[in-house]
Order: C-alpha cells, then structure tokens, then sequence
C-alpha cells in the first residue's frame, strides 16, 4: 500500500469513528476515576539552573532555567545536539542532571526514579513492547502499578476510544503502520494520568500527510485533558503549529522562550532568526545623521535600535514599480518567482545583495523574473539582533 | 520447510509452477541429504532397538522388548538401577550444566555488548578461542588440574569440601564443570547478538512506566534477549545431553551419561539391541525437552512463537 492510500484509510477511518461515537469529553470520567471524583489539576514545572556535564568536559546542558505553566504545551526547539533531548530525558528521569532542581508541582523530583514519578514519555521509536499486544501495551502503566486488572481492562477501553485506537486494541504491535504505533504509545503514556507528558520527536518517522495530521490531533488532545505536554522538536513549523510557547536551545543553552508568535516574528538573537528559517538577515552601521547603513543602502525612521545585524522579514517587504522611488526604497531586480497558491516567493538582488519576499496573492501585483522593482521596507517591521 | 513450501505455492499460484520447481531444485541436495544420512539411519536403529541380541552381540530376529526391559533394569540378576541412574544423571547434569552456562553467559554477553565497538570482537574471539582446541585435550588439561595432587584439589580440601586423599575428579561435580567450560561459548555468542540488537528505548519504556527494576528485566529485557537465550539453551543442552568425550574422562566410572552408555553396549558389551533402545530412549528425551523448552519460550514471550 502506499503512503497516500494508508493515509486516506486512516483518515477514513477515524472520520468513521468520529461519526459512530461523539460524546463530548469520554476522558472526563477517566480523569474524574483517576483522582477519586475531583478534576485533575495540571502540573507546573520549574526548572531551576539544571545542568548537565558528562565525563571528558563534554557539557550537554549549561544552567537551564524554565518555567512551565500548568496545562501549557511546551516545546523545546533546537539543532541536533542542542540539548533539548538530554533536558526531556533529565525530567523523565531517565538521566541524571549533574547540577539543579526540577519541581513538578512544587515538588523536587530530581532525587525520584524514573519508575516512580508521575511522568511519563512518548519515545520517539515508540518503543512499545514487542511481545505484548495493543491492549497490554497500553495498560502495561497501570498493572505495574497495581491497578487491578477489570480496572486495568475498564480504563484501557476508555483511553482506546478517547485516541480513537479501539478497533486496533487486540492486534499485535508488529501489525501497526506508523500512525497507529504512535496512538498507541500516546494512550499508553496518557492512561497513567501523569502529572507531567514528554513527547520526544514522536512525528519525526511519519511522513508529511499524516505527521501534520497528528500534530493537530496531538495539540487537541492536549487542550481537552489540559495536561502539561513537553515537546521536543527540531522542526521550527512544527513548533509554532502546536505550542502554547516556545523554548529554542542551542549550544545547551537556552536561547529564547515565548509563544510561538514572539520567536518568529522578534527572535532574540542571530541564532534563533537563522533556526527559525529567516534569510533576510543584513549587518548594520550606524553613520552619523542617525541612518543605517545596510548591504540594501540607508534604512531611516528607526532611531534608538540597537543590534549588530538586521531582520527584514519577508512578510513584510513591499514590491512597488520601480518608478516609485523614495525612503526605505530600494531598486531591485527579480531573479526568481515561486508560486505557492495563497502567496509568492520572489527571490530578489540588491546590488550584491539577496533578499527573500513573500508577496500575498490578493490583488498585488506580481512580478516576473528579470523585472526591476522598487523594494519597499517597511521600517516598524524591522528586527535588530545581535550574535 | 513444508509451511514454507506452503507458503511460496500459495503465494504464486498456478501460473507459477516455474518458481516451485526451481525452489524445490534448490533444496533437494539438502532434502536427500537428510533422507539418506539421517531419517533412514534413524528408522534402522530404530529397528534394532526392537530386536533381540544375538550371540555375538548383533541384532537378530524375532522382534522383542527385551532390550527396553534391559534398561528399565530388569537383567538376569534381576531388578537393578544402574540404566536409570545413567538416563536420571544425564537429565540432571545437562540441567545444572546448562543453568550454569545461563548464569555466567547472560552477564557476560551483557557486558561485552555494552562495550566500545572497537573491544567487542576481540572479548568475543577470547570466549570462543578455547573450542578451536580438540575437547579431548582440553578434558585432559581439566584432569591435570583436579588430580589429586594438583592445587585445585588441594584447596578444595582445606576448604573442607572433599577428603584430601581424592582429587576434584573423577566426579559429578568434574563432568558438571568440563560441560559449562565446553559449551559456554556456545551460549555467550547467541546471547550477545540478542544483546547487541537490544533496543534502549524499550527498556528505559518500561522505566518509564512505572516498572520496577525486577519487572524492567521481566519486560523488556527478557522479552527482547529471549531468542537469544533459547537458541543458546538448545545449542548447549541437546549436546551436553548426549556427551560423551567429557562423562568418559571427567567423570571416570563414577559419573556415566546416557552417550556412554550407548557407546559401551555397542563396543565392550556387544548388545547392539539395548545400545539401539538407549539411543532411542534418548533421541525421544532430547525431543521432549525441546518441546518443553518451546512451551517455556511462549510463555515468557507472551505467547508468541519464539523460533528454536
């Protein structure tokens, strides 16, 4: 079968689902259940100067400091080898921080075992046990943990149908396609009803169809049960599509944490402008009447900016005809269009200069390759950055 | 064989037939291998096995029992149980031999897997570099160390364990250690490679979800090295069973095992008939213990068929 006619299959499939069973909330009572009546209350994290430095010199983690808020969706965004995973791996438990407190809760758990805290983790193999099948898969949580087994059985059924899962609950986990194998490590984490959910690029083995299907599902389960979800990504579309906020690491450092809007739109630095996916990054000098000098030419209207290099988002770059000169305009020459639908992707050339703009499809004119075109800045836009 | 024969008809259909010959063209040379040099020889013995013993110790007609009787201990001299001593023995020390390979293999192919990449192959020619020599040899280089004399016994001695007038050997507990120190490669290489396919993220899984350090084992790591441990179980026990190079040096009279039984009725005492019944006695063991070990396998690898 190929990738697109699994894809329509499950899609179908869980349309199917959705239209046989819609109860509004079926995981209110497993949350009711697993707290004894009462709501569950999301958990708070609190990261206080975590460290992580492994033997030879080789330091994975240098003073993390982070708060998560209760029933937020938090994501660590980062280049391989930035840290992101060894952070995840600290909170579960599954590695020792060499330095630090973590509280969930209010509650230090860095002393606490993997096996005895109420975190749980999505690998990103899945890792589901290859000699159970589905439904002992997802339970495997609550028998260790002494749940009796009708209980086990009762909650296992409840968590299936919440994750839409229940028609797979006898197979065996060799018979899963991708899609279905992340469901059920996703049920098997959230039936223990942990304080705390790590997802450890669990959509990175999918592929495009189905992984931006997943995130949105993955970001609705997490607003119906309002359980604190930790993501780790390298994929900064990815990130924005899901998170409540964002924190982009590098180096074992933490670069930057906002909502999703903020890293895009005012990233803090270089690093985080470059990892978000901005090209358009120019260096500055400041001459003496208060302009700027850049690669384009002299940027006026942005007196008291401070910073070694310049963001011109694209979004944000106006094409007029050439003809049309004045402040923050600037002749260029279009070397290529790429037609995306909704917008265009003009790439252009300044002088010596390359620069990106994206330009809506809605009653703006476009351009041709070859043609000249007075770039216009708009200076509110602009974004002052340093190394 | 046959299933996979099934399967590669089923699968191709009629208009294929081009494809089966050739499969079975392929596995013929093997097929009549086995049909000349083993089930052919197999029903043969078996045959003897139900004759009665002739004058000069070769098998003659009229069919018969005798030979089973015989070794259920019924003799001239009437009931003794030396034949069950053997038969029991040799179930016992394959057991305890091959418990004890489990014992020392399963850390040590642990270990081995979890070093640097670069170490493994030579910790793993260290494991197999003793069976490149001849198992008589290296029987005899144990008698020299558990002779009477020889420091081995001497400290066992002072330790109480044994009078200082007998050495460590000829005895059960000789025969018991030539076999661990004989087939402990041959549980140490499966095992390693179970190991070394060890998939991390299941185990730190079962950390995860609650699993005690006795149930992360009982999980994920049992689960995934079970291959491994019975290929290993059955590599080390069916031959330790029918041994018969380390019960004869190591064991002396003392400690007999089902092989040397077999081998003293054909040669010094001349009964093909009761050596054919012992051999059959023991192809029919050897075939039980396989199917137990195949029901422990499905057991612990919840039911799923664990290929032997």
């Amino acid at each position: 079968m190929t990738n697109s006619e699994t894809m329509q299959a499950e899609a179908a499939e869980a349309e199917a689902k959705r239209q046989t069973d819609k109860p509004p909330d079926p995981y209110a009572e497993v949350r009711r259940n697993a707290t004894g009546g009462k709501p569950r209350e999301a958990s708070a994290i609190s990261l206080r100067g975590v460290q992580k430095h492994f033997p030879g010199g080789v330091v994975a983690l240098e003073h993390i400091d982070l708060e998560i808020e209760a029933g937020e969706f938090f994501t660590l965004l980062g280049p391989s080898g930035c840290g992101k995973t060894t952070l995840l791996r600290i909170l579960a438990g599954l590695e020792d921080a060499t330095g630090g407190a973590v509280a969930v809760g209010g509650q230090d758990i860095l002393r606490t075992p993997a096996h005895r805290r109420s975190v749980n983790t999505v690998f990103q193999s899945y890792a589901l046990f290859p000699h159970l099948n589905v439904r002992d898969n997802i339970g495997f949580g609550l028998r260790m943990r002494g749940v009796d087994r009708d209980e086990c059985q009762r909650r296992v059924d409840e968590t299936a149908k919440f994750i839409k899962i229940s028609d797979l609950i006898d197979r065996d986990v060799a018979q899963l396609s991708g899609g279905q194998k992340q469901r059920v490590a996703l049920a098997r984490a959230l039936i223990n009803e942990p304080d705390l959910l790590l997802l450890d690029e669990p959509l990175s083995a999918l592929d495009a169809g189905l992984r931006s299907q997943l995130q949105v599902e993955l970001s609705q389960t997490q607003q119906r049960l309002g359980m604190t979800f930790v993501f780790v990504t390298h994929d900064q579309q990815e990130a924005m599509v899901m998170s409540d906020r964002i924190a982009v690491m590098n180096d074992g450092r933490i670069q930057q944490v906002g909502p999703p809007e903020d890293i895009y739109e005012r990233p803090a630095n270089l690093f985080v402008a470059r990892f978000m996916g901005h090209t358009n990054l120019f260096p500055v000098e400041r001459t003496g009447d208060g302009s700027l000098d850049t690669p384009l030419g002299s940027l006026t209207g942005c007196g008291d900016c401070i910073g070694s290099h310049v963001l011109i988002r694209p979004e944000t770059i106006e094409l007029l005809p050439p003809e049309e000169a004045g402040d923050n305009r600037f002749r260029a020459r279009i070397l290529d269009r790429l037609y995306r639908g909704a917008f265009a992707e003009y790439q252009l050339e300044c002088g010596d200069t390359r620069i990106a703009a994206i330009v809506s499809n809605r009653g703006q004119r476009q351009y041709d390759p070859g043609e000249h075109v007075a770039l216009t800045v708009d200076s509110s836009g602009l974004v002052f950055l340093d190394e | 064989m046959s299933s996979l024969l099934a399967k590669r008809k089923s699968a191709s259909g009629p208009g294929h037939w081009g494809q089966t010959t050739h499969l079975l063209g392929t596995i013929a040379p093997g097929i009549l291998w086995i049909v000349f040099f083993l089930v052919l020889p197999s029903f043969y013995l078996m045959s003897i096995a139900f004759m009665s013993n002739g004058p000069y110790g070769l098998p003659e007609l009229p069919l018969t029992l005798q030979s089973f009787r015989e070794l259920a201990g019924f003799g001239f001299l009437g009931w003794s149980p030396g034949n069950l001593y053997t038969l029991a023995r040799s179930v016992w020390q394959t057991l305890i031999a091959t418990v004890l390979v489990i014992l020392i293999a399963y850390p040590l192919a642990y270990y081995i897997s979890t070093q640097p990449a670069s170490r493994r192959p030579l910790m793993l020619l260290i494991v197999v570099v003793p069976s490149w020599t001849n198992q008589v040899i290296r029987a005899f280089g144990w008698m020299n160390i558990m002779s009477p004399d020889a420091p081995l016994s001497d400290l066992a001695a002072s330790a109480g364990l044994i009078s200082s007038e007998m050495g460590l050997f000829p005895s059960n507990f000789a025969v018991v250690l030539g076999l661990v120190y004989n087939f402990l490669p041959f549980m140490v290489l499966p095992l390693y490679a179970s190991f070394e396919r060890l998939d991390g993220e299941i185990v730190q899984a079962a950390h995860d979800l609650y699993a005690r350090p006795i149930n992360v084992f009982r999980h994920s790591i049992l689960p995934q090295t079970l291959p491994g441990l019975m290929a290993g179980t059955v590599l080390v026990s069916i031959p330790a069973f029918g041994m018969y190079v380390i019960p004869e040096l190591l064991g002396g009279g003392k400690s007999m095992m089902v092989g040397n039984l077999v081998a003293s009725q054909f040669a010094e005492a001349s009964n093909w008939p009761l050596g054919a019944a012992a051999a059959l006695i023991m192809i029919l063991a050897t075939l039980g213990g396989l199917m137990v070990l195949r029901r422990l396998g499905q057991r612990l690898g919840g039911g799923k068929e664990v290929v032997l």
